[in-house]
């Protein structure tokens, strides 16, 4: 009896505590056996040759050293940075539509809806859009450039040109988001830092760089981590696009690790592991910077 | 002939005898539940599954048949899964070296004692298709030629024959491409379609044993051998033979230039006749002949990829899956399925009849008697799965940048020596 009591005492002096952490518990836990286990795992069968079904066989780094040395894992390794580096462009891009669309006349709802429209539609409707629209005979883009007098282009059958044409789909997208982002983040503009900039003499360029932008700096923020996931999760249009192909080039790493590891032709397990590692640490060099960021931001926020 | 029938017939009879006898007890006693999983999920197929587990249902009043039909291309990667956890009784597959990494695992069932029990009659000849290590591992079902299916009223138009040789082959389709067509409709977005085209030169070039020894990895991809073959392809691919932008297509969205008199043959599976005539083509416009005789003497090989029935390793109901298998195998059974009402293909079992068309019984005189090289599987069954993805991918480079030649057998040969180690 006097057991309980103090028991019972214990949880009342401490339930400050224990009632985030229960609330906690069932998220932490999912996050450990779903997200971080995997992860640890996917490190343990990077070492082995396993087809998924019989025995691994332990080989050390023979599975990196393939790496190393396989022509299709550099090309996916470059289309990711391409994918990295032109997704960025969807950053500016929504930021100007936002700037645009910003202001009060007849009917901008619906105007808003229609750039924002691309963002509702999944990514594989997107990519079949787009793989349509890139037909090398009927499709839209060789009518246009055949109307203009210029040469057909088969941009997804070129192995130059392929991983171009799919991260133009992606734009398309990714773009909205990041305007809707930052139309939120105009909202929230203070008019008087601009009524107060436009006194100073500040117009055009000026007054976006320095007073408009540095108060959408958390939209930016955002704009840029979902860029970067949105860059590094381009599986689903690649599938619909070219499946890969033509000959392998529009491959990224994602992509290339389901083949090897799960596809028609894959279950190489180590080997789809290994790749998984490579993607994962290129994640982390993002996740660190993000959440070095965000650590940061609270730290002034709680400060100032 | 008569002889062979009526063998046929007394084996047939003989072996019903047997299996009754020997079933005479279990076959009333099927009980439970049957669980089939089947990828033949094309609307044609798919009625064809259903209707044969709705008869078995109904033939077995204890026994419930539980039938569930994967997408097809998805079943190609759920199987591992199925088969690991959780096994059905029944499912689907197909022969060769693609049931290899399932029987090396022991995910299917050994049935060589039904085999040898005399539960298949009438399949003694597509048995090595389903054997591994000398034993067997599952039962055919349906099986389909490969060859040029041509539009016979372009050929008529142009004054052309159906070609034999190498050289009537290079002079129908410098007609064909001088009257502004293609002479082959392709799409090689998912690849296996290029590798047809390499296993019927290969096959003619240098004949069938030497392309299952590649298959097996005894010979180099750099061998001048290999070499022949793709010059023989680029004589081809020089003149204009094939549509271009053929990687953007698949197989079905290369359809439409034969079916517009674009292009005027294309080297299929059987299966594509249903699509062309879908498309709008009368049987007096398209016609079939065996690809060409390239080396003079060769016996020819054909690819006649079989689709079979496993039974998995951890099946429950063992006594159903196998009156199942032997039930599909049937010659009555056969000659229902692949009928033109259901699959419009060949029947595997001997004593079943062929269907009175004309492509299945073209189809059939074929194979039965001029493919004495041998019957292969296909690229991506006979090769093993790493080296036919490394290669598929390798042909159809080869067929948009025929320069690249070297560096494409370069490759494929370096992947040969690490695969096959």
């Amino acid at each position: 009896m006097s057991m309980a009591g103090t028991d019972q005492t214990w949880l009342r002096r401490n339930r400050m505590t224990v009632t985030p952490l229960l609330f906690l518990l069932p998220g932490v836990l999912f996050f450990v056996v779903y997200v971080i286990t995997p992860i640890f795992q996917s490190f343990g069968i990077s070492f082995y040759r396993w087809d998924g079904l019989g025995e691994a066989t332990y080989v050390g780094l023979a599975n990196y050293e393939e790496l190393l040395t396989d022509r299709n894992f550099e090309v996916s390794l470059w289309n990711n940075v391409k994918w990295l580096a032109l997704y960025l462009l969807a950053i500016p891009a929504g930021l100007f539509i936002a700037l645009f669309l910003n202001q009060t006349v007849a009917g901008i709802r619906l105007y808003k809806s229609l750039f924002f429209f691309p963002f509702v539609l999944s990514q594989v409707v997107v990519g079949l859009v787009f793989s349509w629209f890139y037909l090398p005979r009927e499709g839209l883009l060789n009518a246009i450039l055949q109307a203009l007098g210029l040469g057909t282009v088969n941009i997804l059958g070129d192995p130059d040109l392929a991983t171009y044409g799919i991260i133009a789909a992606g734009l398309w997208p990714q773009t909205a988001y990041c305007m809707i982002l930052y139309l939120t983040g105009l909202n929230a503009v203070d008019p008087e830092q601009v009524e107060a900039g436009r006194l100073d003499g500040a117009k055009g360029w000026k007054m976006l760089w320095f007073v408009i932008l540095p108060q959408l700096r958390p939209a930016t923020f955002i704009a840029f981590v979902v860029t970067i996931i949105g860059a590094l999760r381009s599986f689903d249009l690649i599938s619909v696009m070219t499946n890969g192909g033509p000959f392998g080039s529009t491959r990224v790493l994602s992509f290339y690790m389901f083949e090897k590891a799960l596809g028609e032709y894959g279950f190489r397990m180590g080997y789809g592991s290994a790749i998984a590692v490579v993607l994962f640490l290129i994640m982390l060099v993002f996740i660190g910077y993000f959440l070095w960021q965000m650590w940061r931001d609270e730290r002034d926020a709680r400060r100032g | 002939m008569r002889s062979i029938y009526k063998t046929g017939v007394a084996a047939l009879a003989a072996s019903t005898m047997l299996a009754g006898a020997a079933f005479a007890d279990a076959h009333g006693a099927l009980s439970g539940t049957l669980r089939i999983v089947s990828d033949m999920s094309n609307p044609g197929p798919r009625a064809v599954m259903e209707g044969l587990a709705a008869d078995f249902d109904a033939m077995h009043p204890d026994l419930t048949v539980d039938l569930t039909i994967v997408d097809r291309e998805a079943w190609k990667t759920q199987i591992r899964n199925v088969l690991s956890a959780n096994p059905p009784d029944v499912v689907n597959w197909y022969a060769a070296n693609r049931m290899g990494p399932y029987v090396d695992a022991g995910l299917f069932m050994d049935i060589t004692e039904w085999w040898d029990a005399g539960d298949f009659a009438g399949l003694e000849s597509v048995r090595g298709a389903l054997t591994q290590d000398g034993r067997a591992w599952g039962v055919p079902y349906t099986y389909y030629q490969w060859g040029v299916y041509y539009r016979e009223d372009i050929f008529n138009e142009l004054g052309l024959s159906e070609p034999e040789t190498w050289e009537q082959e290079l002079a129908n389709c410098q007609a064909i491409v001088d009257s502004g067509r293609a002479c082959y409709t392709i799409g090689t977005k998912f690849l296996w379609t290029a590798g047809g085209w390499f296993d019927y030169l290969n096959m003619r070039t240098n004949g069938f044993d030497f392309h299952m020894q590649l298959a097996r990895g005894e010979v180099a991809w750099t061998d001048d051998r290999v070499r022949q073959t793709f010059a023989n392809w680029r004589q081809l691919i020089d003149m204009g033979a094939f549509i271009a932008d053929h990687q953007t297509y698949s197989w079905q969205e290369a359809l439409p230039f034969m079916i517009n008199g674009e292009a005027a043959a294309y080297l299929m599976g059987n299966f594509a006749v249903d699509q062309l005539r879908n498309g709008g083509l009368t049987d007096d416009q398209l016609d079939f002949y065996q690809f060409p005789i390239i080396t003079p003497g060769l016996p020819q090989g054909e690819d006649a990829p079989t689709d079979t029935f496993h039974v998995a390793a951890g099946a429950q109901n063992v006594d159903a899956a196998r009156a199942f298998l032997k039930y599909v195998t049937s010659a009555e059974v056969q000659t229902a399925i692949n009928g033109p009402e259901g699959l419009g293909q060949l029947p595997v079992n001997a004593n079943a009849s062929v269907a009175d068309d004309e492509f299945i019984q073209q189809g059939f005189a074929m194979l039965s008697g001029n493919a004495q090289g041998g019957i292969a599987q296909f690229f991506d069954r006979d090769w093993p799965a790493e080296m036919a993805s490394v290669g598929m991918e390798g042909l159809q480079e080869f067929m948009v940048f025929p320069d690249n030649l070297d560096d494409i057998l370069a490759r494929l040969e370096s992947a040969r020596q690490r695969i096959y180690q």
